[in-house]
């Protein structure tokens, strides 16, 4: 059954669209992840969903319900924010307790419900504090606890981890992924961060000027990126662009300054017209020394630039001219200035149209 | 680097009284020391301390003057501190100084400016925190005109409205009347207020009140529950402001009153111009600082508030 449905959406503020005639189906306990940079829409669009922000056209449906009038407590949905928007004067209790004293439930209800997500989220221990005097991490967990209290089908994250710091974000990371798990609520998360992405989505909508770009499976827009765009927005280091000449027919290959890569094993969406077109290759997909052989691309190249980053190393090289990057394992130790064989699988890369950015 | 340790080496054989340490640190080391009479201190304390004397010494004569007896006055030494110390013309201005017919002193005039404050200090507050949070928080359509004819109305020189008002007052039946001071004050209140309060709820997060909308509170409940507990800074400076501002108030007071209703800062006026008999200087500076006591007061136990308040408000709107 589909939880929730956007049809057709538009938002102007003014002149400006920030939203255009968005569509979005997510099944019930599906994990669904808004990815894209600031300004694409994505917090606008998750927004809409909650009924902060009215429409300007289109529909929602949250559980087969036409929503789009509605305010956002009558929507069944629950909300984590950024910047955890606790209220400061009262404490976790009063936060977790707040709506639904509003919403006039009963007491030892509220109880029952206060202490179900406290136990899930651990943070009894709190109860009695104020906001003030808990840690960064221990907020936000307040924060998801307000949604959980709520016993909504729908849970919307606003960024909720961007305001915490790098081991705190892992962490929750993994709690979210846990109590998704353990509640199979459906789950829109907004972020810009991929790696969150990545781990935590059941599917990935990439946005863009109010657009989705594409909606899929985690490795499927990581390996087949509809466009330029969103090849170039995951990955991290990110993937490398090669401009050059496509020539289709029976013996396709993509043709750079001093080198022509077959691409007579690579998956064709379309058939390519002769042409500009840009080759996109990801720095783990690359190949060294007799490895780089036995792909069926490979190339003689000189090391410009090493960046240990610890658990790998990247490498700056140069092929056909252009700035072309790769991976290799820490412990193989490279300076600038040696020479080295690379090679890489052109079926693992992608292939973008010259002029649209599209995949071909 | 050997080098320098072998010629830092003699140094350190003269300071040898000292508990040696290692010899890379026998250079200045610790806390930086401070000359207290540097010319820089003198300098800067010297131009305060001269600035503060130039703002007191008024207040001090006006202390010390209505300590004193009239012959003590007479002499004309206002720099000098009282002999004998009288607190007769306090007590005069207090309760018999005459203004026109009525001659039970400040008192009544006290009273009239606590009846007028506290209602007009209330009023524009509460209407004005309710039209900040409005503006800032619901966009509502129109929200943008409403704001800009507000602000507008902020810029209008209060003379320009004085007699309009005044015929306003009297198709109501207010005129003359402490309620219809109230009124005047409240609505000249709501430009400035407004723009306070929506400058500070503004600065409050956003995503405070759309949790709140999420949990399903309405504009009452938001505005009560949320808003105002996290308010207190500004709503402290708009009490000063207020206080202030409704008490030291001359011109609506001697407009829309008649002289039983005068406020204490008319009253003072008119203590202090008297033309008939005898000028009272020890009375009338008594008046004055009687009068002064309010607004002093007030400073005095809120500044630390009214700091904060001022600065919160600032920082984003």
């Amino acid at each position: 059954m589909t939880s929730v449905q956007v049809r057709d959406v538009s938002l102007s503020f003014g002149a400006y669209d920030v939203l255009k005639q968005l569509n979005l189906d997510v099944p019930e306990g599906e994990f669904l992840v808004l990815l894209g940079p600031s300004g694409c829409g994505k917090s606008t669009l998750l927004n809409c969903i909650a009924g902060l922000l009215d429409v300007s056209d289109g529909q929602i449906f949250i559980k087969g319900k036409n929503v789009t009038w509605e305010e956002p407590k009558d929507r069944g949905i629950g909300m984590v924010f950024q910047s955890y928007a606790l209220y400061p004067q009262m404490t976790v209790e009063g936060n977790l307790s707040f709506g639904l004293k509003t919403a006039g439930m009963a007491k030892d209800e509220i109880a029952r419900r206060i202490a179900r997500a406290a136990e899930i989220l651990q943070i009894e221990p709190l109860l009695k504090r104020k906001p003030a005097a808990l840690s960064g991490g221990q907020r936000q967990r307040v924060a998801i606890g307000r949604a959980l209290v709520r016993d909504v089908d729908v849970f919307l994250f606003d960024e909720p981890l961007s305001n915490l710091d790098a081991k705190l974000r892992s962490e929750l990371r993994v709690e979210i992924k846990r109590l998704h798990q353990k509640l199979a609520n459906t789950m829109i998360y907004v972020t810009h961060d991929q790696i969150e992405a990545m781990t935590l989505a059941d599917r990935i909508a990439v946005m863009k000027g109010g657009v989705i770009q594409q909606l899929d499976a985690p490795q499927v827009i990581y390996n087949k990126p509809v466009n330029r765009f969103v090849a170039g927005f995951l990955g991290s280091p990110g993937m490398n662009f090669l401009d050059g000449q496509v020539a289709g027919g029976a013996e396709p290959a993509f043709a750079i300054a001093g080198a022509r890569i077959p691409l007579d094993r690579y998956g064709f969406d379309r058939v390519a017209a002769p042409g500009k077109a840009v080759l996109g290759v990801r720095p783990e997909h690359i190949a060294l020394g007799e490895a780089a052989r036995a792909m069926p691309f490979s190339a003689d190249a000189g090391v410009e630039l090493v960046e240990p980053m610890g658990s790998d190393t990247l490498v700056w090289t140069k092929l056909g001219g252009q700035g072309f990057a790769f991976r290799v394992e820490a412990e193989r130790h490279l300076a600038s200035g040696d020479q080295l064989r690379i090679g890489f699988d052109p079926a693992r890369a992608s292939l973008f149209d010259g002029q649209s950015g599209n995949r071909i | 680097m050997a080098e320098q340790v072998l010629r830092a080496a003699p140094d350190l054989a003269v300071a040898s009284a000292v508990p040696a340490r290692t010899s890379a640190l026998s250079g200045p080391q610790g806390p930086k020391p401070r000359r207290r009479f540097s010319r820089r201190n003198i300098f800067i304390y010297g131009t305060l301390a001269l600035v503060a004397v130039y703002y007191l010494l008024p207040l001090y004569v006006m202390v010390v003057t209505s300590l004193k007896g009239m012959p003590e006055i007479r002499l004309g030494n206002i720099f000098s501190p009282p002999v004998e110390i009288t607190f007769e013309p306090w007590v005069k201005a207090w309760s018999t100084a005459c203004t026109g017919l009525n001659c039970d002193g400040l008192s009544r005039g006290f009273w009239n400016s606590v009846r007028i404050t506290v209602p007009s200090v209330f009023l524009s507050i509460a209407i004005a925190s309710i039209n900040g949070y409005a503006l800032a928080n619901w966009r509502f359509k129109g929200a943008e005109v409403f704001f800009t004819v507000l602000v507008v109305g902020a810029f209008i020189p209060y003379q320009v409205m004085l007699y309009p008002i005044v015929i306003v007052l009297r198709e109501i039946g207010l005129y003359g009347s402490l309620w219809g001071l109230v009124l005047v004050h409240t609505i000249f209140g709501m430009p400035i207020l407004t723009l306070l309060f929506r400058n500070y709820f503004a600065s409050l997060p956003e995503e405070l009140f759309k949790a709140a909308r999420v949990d399903g509170a309405g504009f009452w409940t938001i505005y009560l529950r949320i808003m105002l507990p996290m308010s207190l800074p500004i709503f402290v400076v708009a009490i000063i402001l207020q206080v202030t501002g409704i008490w030291n108030d001359f011109l609506f007071g001697v407009v829309y009153t008649k002289p039983d209703t005068y406020p204490m800062t008319v009253q003072l006026n008119n203590i202090v111009n008297a033309v008939q008999g005898v000028k009272e200087y020890n009375v009338n500076m008594a008046a004055t600082l009687l009068t002064g006591l309010v607004p002093l007061v007030i400073y005095f136990i809120s500044g630390k508030l009214f700091v904060r308040g001022i600065a919160a408000g600032a920082v984003k709107g």
